[in-house]
């Protein structure tokens, strides 16, 4: 889960790296308010989660506190990325006289995290990687022993930083390494990390996604941040269909469902199964030419009604007159339930199976049992001969065909 | 023979009272594995299916009289870390984990203290390894029946980031008559214990494997770390991919992540298609379908025949 900027550095003043006298604030009026106190030039930041606010007009300077309310008038109201900003971000300008970066994230391949550091702060440190390697420092540390300063100070000298910098920069980044294990973040980024004019080290803006699996003993510090439970900070808001589906798994713990359609336009539904299959056959069904209405993953063994709801969820969509009904060969799953439960979505919805369910593919225990019924309500079904490609095929054909 | 599992390796279940861990300790030992105990604090004296059910690992060496192989794990996640640092610690040297939802800081952890032990983690968020007609630790296959039907042996290893995967392209191997040496589901997170390349060795050495196939998603570095292997090591196993969630890299599904959690893309090289340019790279052709997967492996097999 990504974190706000006003949350992100909240949570590195906490761990002992020095910020600006920043307020956040949701209303225009608020914003004026915390300008004069702050006295001065401000930065209104927007408080939103997608990228790119700085080019969508969402970071805008003010000399005065009246200045400060107009532009957080508009910022509070500006779109971006889809995102609607929580509010803003008052911060005062800051005199600048040099930018870092400083970043922590995890080294798949080493399975261990990785520090970043570059003398070149302020923008995107895969663009500095890329055009200035030599700026960059890297260093991964033990998820074992615990973190010395020694290791942040290595990868801060290793791009030719020295003298009292080094000394000041060294604490803020083993800082942020030792959050980034306590806090189970996945990235934990300061950018740009700022040397002021007055000499201070202090962090402008700050970049933190956390772990979602370590939400749970994550608790007191988000309920710190006021972020409640079932705040996901997906990366965009949940549709119709997605809701739906979820409250369906979430009423009956047989059987795990998830259903996707951001960003799927399509006339095929697909009730399909499991992780690695439903990849597999997203992929099948546009291969073949076909159009997916969805994405969905049925996992372990759901109840008819389960399977029944996100049948009938699907079917639901636009321009949804038929489902394919795939899996990759299961183990746990009942097929003979998933037959009964689709089955029940098209007549709950006076539709007519055969006509409904282009294809019928789970191969797996009780595939028997599930082939008789599919059998009695003339369903097209085939067992584990048929590829996923095929049984892709023959519904995409179905749907192109028009209704038979 | 194979690789990590013989007909002689002995391993426990840690978690073996839940309703899942009671289901694959009847399905190994049905398949011909030999499970010498289970572990559920506060269960000692119990049994499933036969096995004897410990409070600690330490009590099944005792009554055992031996270190078991290795050990399943499949307990809640919160729990999964000290359940592997318990066997770690205990002396067994491998450690399938089938748990899924573990905080990655946790599942590093227990990597690297298996690194320093010169253990084996096959996982998190696996359905573990099977040898045909030997021996399955873990879930994987389902039932014995289903798994004898779904995994004959044969020339070729199998290894997955998605169970379920594991399963499909074996039966397609076994059903073109070409059958797996060992099929190992190596797990669905972003750090597992044994990712291709650290694995191509054992599959390297082992006489029975002529090829691989892979099963690939988008998400994390590890095709590149195999292209990597492939082009620094000669090696002698050629391999065969398949890439699955091609559809990720549309413009509208940035920042997603669909079927497994390992499946979120942090950069440019992490989307399918660059992992596709990459592993082609190194020689590896990446098949579009699945049942494309048999013709590409003899292909292979009989280029190298032609070589040679």
């Amino acid at each position: 889960m990504r974190f706000y900027e006003y949350e992100s550095r909240k949570i590195v003043e906490q761990a002992g790296i020095p910020v600006t006298e920043y307020g956040f604030v949701t209303t225009a009026e608020e914003a004026k308010a915390t300008a004069a106190e702050i006295g001065g030039p401000v930065v209104i930041k927007s408080q939103v989660l997608s990228g790119g606010r700085m080019k969508a007009g969402g970071v805008q300077f003010a000399d005065t506190p009246e200045e400060a309310e107009a532009h957080a008038r508009n910022i509070l109201q500006l779109e971006i990325g889809g995102h609607m900003p929580k509010g803003v971000l008052v911060d005062p300008k800051a005199e600048v006289e040099q930018e870092y970066y400083a970043g922590v994230v995890w080294d798949g391949t080493r399975k261990q995290p990785m520090m970043l550091f570059s003398d070149m702060g302020g923008i995107d440190i895969e663009e500095v990687a890329e055009e200035h390697p030599d700026h960059v420092g890297r260093g991964h540390f033990s998820n074992l022993l615990p973190f010395s300063d020694f290791l942040a100070k290595q990868v801060i000298a290793s791009v030719g930083v020295t003298g009292s910098a080094l000394n000041r920069l060294t604490p803020i980044l083993a800082n942020l390494a030792r959050l980034f294990s306590d806090r189970d973040m996945t990235l934990a980024e300061i950018n740009p990390l700022a040397q002021l004019e007055n000499g201070r080290f202090v962090a402008l803006d700050a970049h933190m996604e956390m772990e979602n699996e370590a939400r749970p003993r994550q608790k007191a510090l988000l309920d710190e941040l006021g972020i409640p439970g079932e705040d996901l900070r997906e990366p965009h808001e949940p549709s119709a269909f997605e809701a739906n589906v979820k409250a369906i798994d979430s009423a009956d713990h047989r059987g795990v469902i998830q259903g996707k359609d951001t960003g799927f336009h399509g006339d095929l539904g697909l009730v399909i199964g499991a992780g690695g299959g439903s990849l597999t056959l997203t992929d099948a069904v546009r291969s073949q030419g076909g159009k997916p209405a969805n994405y969905a993953e049925i996992g372990g063994n759901p109840s008819v009604a389960k399977a029944c709801g996100l049948a009938k969820e699907v079917l639901k969509k636009d321009g949804v007159e038929k489902i394919a009904v795939m899996m990759s060969i299961v183990s746990n799953t009942r097929v003979d339930i998933v037959a009964r439960g689709v089955i029940k979505a098209c007549l709950e919805l006076d539709k007519d199976p055969s006509e409904t369910i282009a294809i019928f593919r789970i191969p797996g225990a009780w595939e028997e049992e599930g082939f008789k019924i599919l059998d009695r309500y003339g369903i097209e079904y085939c067992d584990r001969s048929v590829s996923m490609h095929e049984a892709a095929r023959r519904a995409v054909e179905k749907v192109q065909g028009g209704p038979a | 023979m194979s690789i990590l599992l013989t007909r002689d390796t002995t391993f426990i279940v840690q978690g073996i009272t839940g309703r899942e861990a009671v289901n694959l300790t009847r399905e190994c030992l049905d398949y011909g594995s030999k499970i010498v105990g289970g572990v559920t604090p506060g269960r000692k004296g119990r049994d499933v299916h036969g096995v004897p059910v410990f409070d600690t690992v330490q009590q099944v060496i005792e009554a055992s009289g031996a270190v078991p192989d290795g050990s399943v794990v499949t307990v809640p996640p919160a729990f999964t870390k000290d359940a592997v640092l318990e066997a770690l610690e205990a002396g067994v040297e491998l450690i399938v984990v089938v748990t899924e939802r573990i905080p990655r800081r946790d599942v590093a952890q227990m990597v690297e203290r298996a690194g320093q032990l010169d253990a084996r983690i096959i996982g998190p968020n696996c359905l573990g390894i099977v040898v045909p007609g030997v021996a399955k630790m873990g879930g994987i296959g389902g039932p014995a029946r289903n798994t004898e039907q779904a995994y004959q042996s044969g020339p070729v290893g199998v290894m997955s980031r998605s169970g379920g995967m594991t399963t499909e392209i074996s039966s397609t191997l076994t059903a073109a008559g070409l059958g797996v040496s060992t099929a190992v589901s190596i797990g669905g997170d972003a750090i597992i214990g044994s990712t291709y390349a650290e694995l191509m060795p054992l599959f390297e050495e082992d006489e029975q494997t002529e090829a691989i196939v892979i099963y690939t998603e988008p998400g994390g570095r590890m095709e590149a770390q195999l292209a990597e292997w492939v082009k620094d090591n000669d090696s002698r196993v050629p391999i065969v991919a398949f890439m699955a969630g091609r559809f990720m890299d549309e413009e509208e599904m940035k920042g997603m992540s669909f079927g497994h959690a390992g499946t979120i893309v942090e950069g440019e090289e992490d989307t399918a298609t660059q992992k596709i340019a990459r592993l082609e790279a190194a020689g590896i052709p990446v098949v579009e379908r699945i049942d494309e997967i048999p013709d590409a492996v003899k292909k292979k097999l009989s280029d190298r025949e032609a070589v040679a």
